[in-house]
């Protein structure tokens, strides 16, 4: 194959390169093994920005009738705070981990469009960068994340802050689209020869499922967010109440992204917790076949879901009632996960090295942050909740003790694949430690000053209503995450250089992308192999007693 | 930076402690049958843009003869749009004969169809254009005008841009062919761009009939 000349040609040669060819190798790069790196890179940047704004709101939350910020840079912090972390952390790091693993474990030596994925990379941080120039314009949005119309009109929102944040969302959202076209057309034509869809590592499925949905939520989006730009700027009614437009609408059509969205966040950790629990556990998935079928019921069942978050804003009873059984619904699929990977853990020769311990995290909180969301898809406990601090408490225990938790356990896994080094197993459990207590801390309180009433979005409250030492403890809580963060970045950059040697695979592990080097060479495999089962490495280092056999 | 290697198996044969037992010889595996990987993403996008022109239709939709003042969509005049509609259902066949004649190596023949299927495309496009100047002069119904306006424009405007963006690529293609005579990535683009083009006449049937049937 030519293509494959030339990128043997392109190999980087062992000499030190020039600094400024190196830079200009990581800014033209459409390697997908970069791009992933550029990905996490920037989404653990944007982590950093958005986690910093988080401890302002939580310092400003602090004590009733604090002065620390004002109100609108309040709600401009929270905007942006919601929209760091949903588009510009959540997405671009699972992404970025998936871009560069996909082809690593199929066998294949790129995505199918390499300069398509290169495309999706740059949007994506400029869309970013667009959305942060806001701040430039004399303030950030002051909308939230998911801009309920019709705060998003001109007469609510005068200057140029709203256009830069829609503006970003719908460059960044179009990269995402092709990241998503990219892993369909990747996953399902370039597998290695004998790699069926049944015999895909895990953690390909649940991208692909992940890919499935971006395309199927992404472009809705793109097209409300236009909207939302004619009218601010040519003088449409979409979203106009005072000319018949619809603020319920924009709440339909907004949730029928936020939805699947959430379930974008979510399935590509199930992937990598999927990859992870067997390894350490050295005993295959439990149920891969259940596993497989609930991964794609999640998708399913998550297109139909939306409306729940708007229970409160006066649906008709059948429509709440179907909106509140759909949601329920997704519990079971999640369920046979759950106990999947219980029962594969269970039996086997569990090792806690700090994927596992993230992993583990990630079981005990997911599974609270999973009961609070059963909790919230019941109607009339909804009505009573909704809009208060206890939805914040269960999406941040969903996205902090699930993605966030999974994506560390991702990148403890993977990070000796990339770098050849291993990372420091002593700060990660420090890391671990302070996140896991930090976390509780912060996030449990939120429950409680929610069902003490205590509304999400106010920018103070005051003394007396019980309210504030539930607040202090959280802000005490993210205080102590804090440093947690702070040793993930040192480790992640210290072990570069000091990081014991990884070799091609450390774990022990069973999927393609340890059959080669650490870090891996552009080319991926010097001979594409040939798969008979869903834990190739295993047939090759045990080729008495090989999976295909029992497959 | 050392080649990537697997294990080799020869080595690990050696070290089988029961030599007697022959080793499990994998099944033979069958090649990949399946479409191309860019055929897949083509597909992937199409659904990508189903998805988009789904919610534009939605919203055209629930918007429908609520306004209160302005121009409704009574103002819309059938004669000229069956016209262009025709137009572009043609287009649909002159793309599918341009790749017929595509794979059975007609050259010639495929400048001729791809040719004609960007005349009509633009045929349409200018259509359009009049009955838009149609609307606004006469009717004087803009994108701000009222909702009806908002979300035709919108939605019209939309299709319009994607054929706009067909008739580009197609352009492309037909550059590529003249001056250096069909290479075989470019028939498989051309292939592509076909699938795009009847998606693009695909979603005009439905936003005609939603549009300018059942809506009027």
């Amino acid at each position: 194959m030519a293509t494959v000349v030339r990128e043997l040609e392109l190999m980087p040669t062992a000499e030190p390169a020039h600094a400024r060819s190196i830079l200009s190798g990581w800014l033209t790069t459409v390697d997908h093994k970069q791009i992933g790196i550029l990905y996490v890179v920037m989404a653990v940047c944007f982590l950093i920005i958005g986690g910093c704004e988080a401890l302002v709101i939580r310092c400003q939350l602090f004590w009733p009738h604090s002065q620390l910020v004002a109100p609108d840079a309040f709600n401009g912090l929270f905007t942006m705070h919601g929209t760091t972390m949903v588009f510009f952390v959540g997405m671009p790091i699972l992404i970025g981990i998936g871009n560069y693993l996909v082809p690593l474990m199929i066998g294949a030596r790129d995505m199918a469009f390499p300069r398509l994925n290169a495309l999706g990379f740059w949007a994506t941080l400029f869309g970013g960068m667009l959305v942060y120039f806001s701040f430039a314009t004399g303030g950030a949005p002051a909308l939230g994340w998911f801009a309920y119309a019709p705060l998003t009109e001109h007469t609510f929102a005068r200057g140029p802050a709203t256009d830069l944040w829609a503006l970003g969302l719908v460059v960044s959202g179009i990269g995402t689209t092709t990241a998503g076209i990219n892993f369909i057309a990747t996953i399902l034509g370039m597998r290695a020869p004998g790699m069926t869809l049944r015999k895909i590592p895990f953690f390909t499925w649940t991208i692909l499922w992940t890919a499935v949905q971006i395309v199927i939520a992404m472009p809705p989006l793109t097209a409300i967010l236009v909207m939302i730009l004619l009218d601010r700027n040519l003088g449409a009614h979409f979203f106009d109440v005072q000319n018949g437009g619809s603020a319920l609408l924009w709440q339909h059509l907004f949730w029928f992204f936020g939805h699947p969205e959430v379930y974008i966040l979510i399935l590509p950790v199930f992937g990598m917790i999927s990859e992870i629990i067997p390894v350490f556990s050295r005993k295959v998935l439990f149920g891969y076949e259940f596993m497989a079928a609930a991964t794609a019921a999640i998708a399913f069942i998550s297109l139909g879901v939306w409306a729940h978050h708007m229970f409160a804003v006066g649906l008709s009873r059948p429509e709440g009632l179907f909106f509140a059984v759909t949601s329920l619904l997704v519990s079971i699929p999640t369920g046979i996960k759950f106990f999947n990977w219980l029962a594969t853990m269970y039996g086997g020769r569990i090792s806690f090295a700090s994927p596992m311990l993230f992993a583990c995290g990630f079981l005990s909180m997911f599974l609270i942050g999973g009961l609070t969301g059963i909790m919230l898809a019941v109607v009339p406990f909804n009505f009573q909740l909704t809009d208060s601090y206890f939805v914040v408490g269960h999406f941040h225990w969903v996205l902090i003790g699930g993605t966030l938790f999974g994506t560390f356990a991702g990148i403890h896994y993977w990070y000796p694949k990339v770098t050849g080094r291993m990372l420091s197993e002593r700060l990660a459990r420090w890391q671990f430690c302070l996140l896991y207590i930090g976390f509780i801390l912060t996030f449990g309180p939120m429950h409680i000053a929610g069902i003490l009433g205590m509304p999400r979005r106010i920018y103070t409250y005051e003394a007396g209503l019980g309210w504030e030492i539930w607040n202090q403890l959280s802000t005490i809580g993210a205080i102590i995450q804090a440093p947690s963060f702070a040793i993930f970045a040192y480790n992640l950059i210290a072990s570069l250089w000091k990081g014991k040697p990884a070799g091609d695979n450390p774990w022990d592990a069973w999927t393609l992308e340890w059959a080669t080097t650490s870090p891996p060479p552009s080319y991926n495999f010097e001979t594409i192999p040939t798969v008979h089962s869903r834990r190739p490495l295993w047939d090759l280092k045990h080729p008495d007693d090989p999976d295909w056999q029992y497959e | 930076m050392s080649p990537a290697t697997l294990m080799s198996t020869a080595t690990l044969n050696a070290v089988q402690p029961d030599r007697e037992r022959p080793l499990p010889l994998p099944p033979s595996v069958t090649p990949y049958r399946g479409l191309a990987p860019t055929q897949l993403g083509m597909l992937a996008f199409l659904a990508s843009e189903a998805a988009l022109f789904c919610t534009l239709i939605v919203v055209y939709l629930s918007y429908l003869k609520v306004d209160q003042n302005g121009p409704t969509p009574a103002v819309l005049s059938l004669s000229l749009v069956i016209a262009t509609t025709v137009c572009l259902l043609a287009s649909s066949i002159t793309v599918h004969l341009a790749v017929k004649s595509l794979h059975s190596g007609e050259h010639l023949s495929f400048i001729r169809w791809w040719a004609a299927t960007i005349v009509l495309g633009i045929v349409f496009l200018l259509g359009t254009a009049f009955e838009w100047r149609e609307l606004i002069v006469r009717h004087d119904l803009t994108i701000s005008r009222n909702l009806f306006g908002t979300t035709y424009f919108t939605l019209i405007g939309f299709h319009a841009l994607h054929l706009t963006g067909g008739i580009v690529a197609m352009l492309a293609v037909l550059g590529l062919t003249i001056s250096r005579l069909l290479s075989t990535k470019s028939r498989a683009s051309a292939e592509l761009i076909s699938w795009y083009w009847h998606f693009v006449d695909a979603v005009w049937v439905v936003v005609f009939s939603v549009v300018y049937l059942a809506g009027r």
